[in-house]
């Protein structure tokens, strides 16, 4: 069918992966940036790690398009209020309150249900745009990129998330780049994804955090391979939990200090060691032959 | 009291493991991991379990498809999508906003709360320590994160400790935010990559726009020299202590998969400068006071 063969030179199909890790600084960004390198056109990177992102800095992207990401809060006119308390009765986030002939918002701290603008008997509530952060796109070489940095001091960052999400284009390979961790930002960047890498260390603490990020996908039904880096430090008990699983493990990269030194000046795993390109495309392959 | 939460932006930079060799030098401290939803601290510390507690953090809304008459008010109002077309709450899409049950016409919207985690007191080789574990795709790990450290703070009233020891979660959002506020002061552990640096800055930020002095610590500072010495510039010209650089070492992996922190498993140079790191911390946080 159509839908599964994608016009990319891979010839394999369009589908949306997202590279997660449950533990931070397993190498997450470094596959997400070499696969969508490896993979010939028809590749969109999304970096959702939106708190720190990273894949800006080896995919050096030129960016054409940069927005400011809202998000809607209510904006009360004293006027027509009548103070009636509605709008705090109804509030689940203490975003909004009424004391006496005054009506305090707290922006941060609203989620944009819009349920005081619904429940208020005035009218008196409208919407106003708070930011959240930036959102830029652009292209490198052939792969085309977005990302979303969050404003610094701001703690919401599943919205701005889901705003690069909205930038999936369904003609092609869309990779993204989680954020660490197994709470609400890692399941709005999973969410939707055909295929989940879950990039580990055979750590103790690589195989905890593993565990925890494996719950969380199947928790979301998303199909999902694992991908074992520096596979040569450590112990074995990520193969042996992926085999006792029936996990399968898609590539080990071995602990490479040209690499590391590499990845520590922006440059991509790719580029010293070329022969890296055949394997990721292989491990494509592999993922296109389990999804189906 | 003095409470020093350790940060690095960057996940993976060795927070933990410098989280846990300071527990193994540190006197008269309570320790929390406020990183919960990919906790790690407890591998290293054994805790032995004292006491436990639900986290109950918000709600969830639930149809009663016996009650509902499919009127679709619900479905309409809700901002998130969570509602699908045959009147079933998606628990991961819901918010927690409460709108549909208000506007329920029939009232057939449940909205219980969630117990969305639990938090525990327990006692370690080193101590006491406070922990917690977020259910997983669980909301509100910034609530589970302040009261893992409000719990820290009553425990060391309690035992008359003076410090705090924190192991705060990677990023910049909602739990580092809860895991630093009020905080004495924040360690940043980094490590000299681009990624490291590009991190730092933001978490620098994180941290001046909540003015809270900042420490800096570069891990494995030999991986990158140059790279080193360009966050040792960045931390001189931005008002960040520089408190030590820690070398690459293998043996930090081997003493994790031997459950200890590396200050116990081995006398190396990795050992050498996470002390001299926790004794400059001590005198910094003193000299605060």
């Amino acid at each position: 069918m159509s839908q599964v063969r994608g016009d990319n030179d891979t010839g394999i199909g369009r589908m949306v992966i997202c590279i997660a890790s449950g533990k931070g600084g397993t190498g997450k960004t470094t596959i997400a940036t070499n696969l969508a390198v490896s993979l010939n056109g028809g590749v969109q990177l999304l970096d959702c790690d939106v708190e720190e992102p990273n894949a800006h800095l080896f995919m050096k992207p030129e960016i054409n398009h940069t927005e400011t990401v809202e998000i809607p809060v209510p904006e009360v006119d004293l006027d027509r209020c009548d103070f009636c308390g509605k709008c705090y009765e109804i509030c689940q986030f203490s975003a909004i309150t009424v004391i006496g002939e005054k009506v305090l918002t707290f922006p941060e701290l609203c989620h944009s249900c819009k349920g005081c603008m619904m429940v208020c008997p005035k009218e008196a509530i409208s919407e106003k745009g708070r930011a959240l952060g930036v959102l830029e796109k652009g292209t490198s070489g052939s792969v085309e990129f977005v990302h979303g940095r969050l404003r610094i001091g701001e703690a919401m960052s599943p919205p701005l998330i889901d705003r690069v999400k909205e930038h999936i284009d369904p003609q092609k390979i869309a990779i993204i780049d989680a954020p660490p961790g197994t709470s609400c930002p890692v399941i709005v960047a999973l969410k939707g994804s055909d295929f989940a890498i879950l990039v580990t260390e055979p750590t103790p603490f690589g195989l905890n955090d593993l565990k925890l990020a494996v719950e969380a996908i199947r928790i979301l039904k998303i199909p999902l391979g694992i991908i074992i880096n520096r596979s040569d430090v450590g112990d074995d008990q990520v193969a042996k939990y992926a085999r006792e699983e029936s996990i399968p493990i898609l590539m080990e990269i071995p602990d490479d200090r040209k690499i590391a030194e590499a990845y520590s000046r922006g440059i991509m795993m790719v580029d010293i060691r070329p022969e890296m390109k055949d394997e990721l495309r292989a491990v494509y392959e592999k993922i296109a032959g389990l999804v189906g | 009291m003095k409470e020093l939460t350790i940060i690095s932006g960057k996940g993976g930079t060795g927070k933990t493991s410098v989280v846990a060799s300071f527990a193994a030098i540190a006197r008269n401290k309570v320790l929390a991991d406020a990183d919960v939803d990919a906790a790690d601290l407890h591998l290293i510390l054994t805790p032995a379990i004292k006491h436990e507690e639900d986290f109950k953090g918000g709600r969830t809304a639930q149809i009663n498809p016996e009650i509902c008459t499919e009127c679709g008010e619900c479905l309409e109002r809700c901002q998130f999508n969570a509602i699908s077309p045959d009147f079933v709450v998606d628990k991961i899409d819901c918010e927690g906003c409460g709108v549909c049950v208000y506007f329920c016409p029939v009232e057939a919207i449940d909205f219980p709360q969630n117990i969305c985690g639990k938090w525990y007191i327990s006692d370690t080789r080193f101590g006491p320590v406070v922990h917690a574990r977020l259910g997983i795709a669980e909301e509100n790990s910034g609530l589970l994160v302040s009261l893992v450290r409000n719990q820290a703070r009553v425990l060391a009233e309690e035992r008359r400790l003076d410090t705090i020891i924190v192991d705060g979660p990677p990023g910049i959002g909602c739990p580092v935010i809860a895991s630093i506020t009020g905080t004495s002061a924040v360690l940043i552990v980094t490590e000299p990559t681009l990624s490291g640096l590009h991190d730092l800055e933001r978490v620098r930020g994180l941290a001046a726009h909540f003015k809270i002095p900042t420490l800096a610590c570069v891990n494995k500072f030999d991986l990158n020299e140059e790279m080193s010495n360009r966050i040792a510039d960045y931390c001189a010209r931005n008002r960040i202590e520089l408190v030590g650089r820690i070398p690459y070492d293998t043996a930090v992996t081997y003493a994790m998969v031997a459950g200890k922190s590396i200050v116990e498993f081995s006398d190396g140079r990795v050992s050498d400068a996470i002390k001299d790191i926790w004794h400059k911390v001590e005198q910094l946080l003193r000299d605060k006071d």
